[in-house]
C-alpha cells in the first residue's frame, strides 16, 4: 500500500475526496455550530446578570 | 394510570396517522405508473409503452450483442430481461459501468423498424460489492457446472 | 401509563427536567466521544485502506461507507422525530419537543450527505449525477421535511405551540419513511435494490461488510453526540431565566 496509489483511489479520486470533504464539513459544523451558540449565549445572560444586579 | 385525555389524544394520532397512510396509499397506487422510472423490454416488445415518444427502456445487455456497425460512436446491442429483447442504437459516451451483462437504462424512443434509437445511457449497478478474486472464483464455479 | 411502574415513571420525570438532563449530557460526552472515535477510525481505515476495490465499480464504490450510513441515519433519524413528536403531542413532555427540534438540522445533515454522495457516486458509475427516480426523488423530500420541521419551528414565535405544530409535521412526514425504503422494490428505479437488509444471501463480501457497519455504528453514536450539544442549547434558549440557568451562570464564573 503506498499513499500515492491510496490518494489516486483508482482514478476517483475527485468523487471520493469529494464525497469525505462534504460528509466531514457537514458533520463538523452540525456538531460545533451548538456548542459555539450557546457559550455565546451563556456569555450574554452572564452579562444581562451582571447588569441586572 | 393513563389519563383519559391523553387517552383521547394518542387515539387522535393514531387516527391521523392511519388516514394519512391511507391516503398515501391510494394516491401512490394512482400514480403507480408514473413512479416506474423505465420499462421493461418485455413492456416494449409488447407495445405497452407508448409509442413515438421519448421513454426509458430498462434490462440486461445480452452477452454478445454489442457491436459497432461503423468506425464512429455508434453502438447497437440487445437488451433483455430474460424474456424479451429489444434492439438498442445508441451514439455518445458510455458510462463506466457500461459491458454485457450489465444493467442499464436507455432513454430513447422506438423507430419504425422497431429498433429502440437512445439519446442517453445510463449504467444500473447491483447491489453486489466483492473484491475481483472472489468474483472470479464465482464465475469459475459458475463455468464448472 | 398504567403498565409503567411508578419508580420508573419518576425516574424518567426526574431525568427529562432540563438541569438533571442537561448534567446527565455533560457526564456521557467523554463516554460517547470516545466510543465514536473507536469506531470511526477503524471504520475509515477498514474501508479505505483494507477493504479490496470492487470487482466492478472499482475503489469508486468507497463511497458506500459515507452514503449508506448517513442515508440509514436520515431515515432512522426522522423516525426517532416521529416518536419524540408523538411522546410530545399525548404527554406534553418538553424534554421530547426539544429533542425533536434539535434532531432536525442533524438528519437534513445526513440526508444532504446521502443525497451528495450519492450524486458523486452517481455520476463516474450511472452516468449521471441525477435522476428522477423513486428512491432519489423521496430522498429529496426528506431532505425538504428536515428543512420545514426547522423552519415552522423558527416561523411560531411561542415556542409551546410551534412544538406543537413541528410535531404534528414530523408524524405526517412519517409516512415518507417505507416509500424511501421500499421504493427500489415497489417501482422500477436506477438506484439498485437493498444490499445489507438482503439476508438470503451476502450481497457484499464480509472484507467490505464489517468497515460498513462499523461506520454505521459510528455515525449512530455521533447523531448521540450532536443532539445533545443541540439540545443544551435549546434548554438554555427555552428558559433562559429559570433557575437551573443561572446557576449554571454561576457555577461557571
Amino acid at each position: 500500500m503506498n499513499l500515492e496509489s491510496f490518494f489516486a483511489m483508482g482514478g476517483y479520486a475527485f468523487y471520493v475526496w469529494t464525497s469525505y470533504g462534504i460528509t466531514t464539513a457537514v458533520l463538523l459544523w452540525n456538531l460545533f455550530a451548538p456548542i459555539v451558540l450557546r457559550k455565546q449565549l451563556l456569555r450574554q445572560l452572564t452579562l444581562k446578570q451582571k447588569r441586572t444586579q | 394510570m393513563m389519563k383519559p385525555h391523553r387517552k383521547q389524544r394518542l387515539m387522535l394520532i393514531g387516527l391521523m396517522l392511519a388516514g394519512i397512510g391511507l391516503a398515501a396509499t391510494f394516491a401512490l397506487k394512482a400514480f403507480n405508473e408514473n413512479l416506474m422510472y423505465f420499462f421493461s423490454t418485455t413492456d416494449v416488445a409488447e407495445g405497452k409503452a407508448p409509442a413515438d415518444t421519448l421513454i426509458r427502456l430498462g434490462g440486461m445487455v445480452v452477452k454478445g450483442s454489442v457491436e459497432r456497425p461503423a468506425a464512429d460512436l455508434l453502438v447497437r446491442f440487445k437488451l433483455s430481461d430474460f424474456s424479451k429483447e429489444v434492439t438498442v442504437e445508441y451514439s455518445g459516451i458510455l458510462p463506466d459501468l457500461f459491458r454485457e451483462g450489465q444493467g442499464i437504462v436507455a432513454k430513447g424512443r422506438l423507430d419504425d423498424r422497431g429498433v429502440f434509437v437512445a439519446e442517453e445511457v445510463l449504467a444500473k449497478h447491483d447491489e453486489n460489492y466483492m473484491p475481483p478474486e472472489v468474483a472470479d472464483s464465482l464465475k469459475k464455479a459458475a463455468e464448472a457446472k | 401509563m398504567s403498565f409503567i411502574p411508578a419508580p420508573i415513571s419518576r425516574f424518567f420525570h426526574r431525568t427529562a427536567s432540563p438541569p438533571h438532563f442537561y448534567a446527565l449530557a455533560d457526564k456521557l460526552m467523554p463516554w460517547l466521544t470516545a466510543l465514536f472515535l473507536l469506531l470511526l477510525i477503524p471504520g475509515l481505515y477498514g474501508g479505505l485502506v483494507m477493504a479490496p476495490a470492487d470487482y466492478q465499480q472499482g475503489d469508486s464504490y468507497r463511497i458506500i461507507y459515507i452514503h449508506v450510513p448517513a442515508a440509514w441515519m436520515s431515515l432512522f433519524i426522522y423516525v426517532m422525530m416521529a416518536v419524540m413528536g408523538g411522546i410530545a403531542l399525548v404527554w406534553r413532555m418538553k424534554l421530547a419537543e426539544v429533542m425533536l427540534i434539535s434532531s432536525a438540522p442533524i438528519g437534513a445533515g445526513f440526508t444532504f450527505v446521502a443525497l451528495v454522495t450519492g450524486s458523486l457516486w452517481g455520476k463516474p458509475m450511472w452516468g449521471t449525477w441525477w435522476v428522477w427516480d423513486a428512491r432519489l426523488t423521496s430522498e429529496l423530500i426528506l431532505l425538504f421535511l428536515y428543512l420545514g420541521v426547522t423552519s415552522l419551528y423558527g416561523a411560531i414565535e411561542d415556542k409551546r405551540s410551534a412544538a406543537r405544530a413541528v410535531s404534528i409535521l414530523a408524524l405526517v412526514g412519517v409516512v415518507n419513511i417505507p416509500i424511501i425504503h421500499y421504493s427500489v422494490e415497489w417501482w422500477n428505479t436506477l438506484h439498485q435494490g437493498p444490499t445489507v437488509s438482503k439476508m438470503d444471501k451476502p450481497s457484499i463480501h464480509i472484507s467490505m461488510l464489517i468497515p460498513l457497519l462499523l461506520m454505521a455504528v459510528a455515525f449512530k453514536v455521533y447523531y448521540a453526540i450532536a443532539v445533545l450539544q443541540a439540545a443544551k442549547l435549546e434548554l438554555i434558549r427555552r428558559e433562559p431565566s429559570a433557575q437551573w440557568v443561572k446557576n449554571l451562570l454561576e457555577h461557571k464564573a
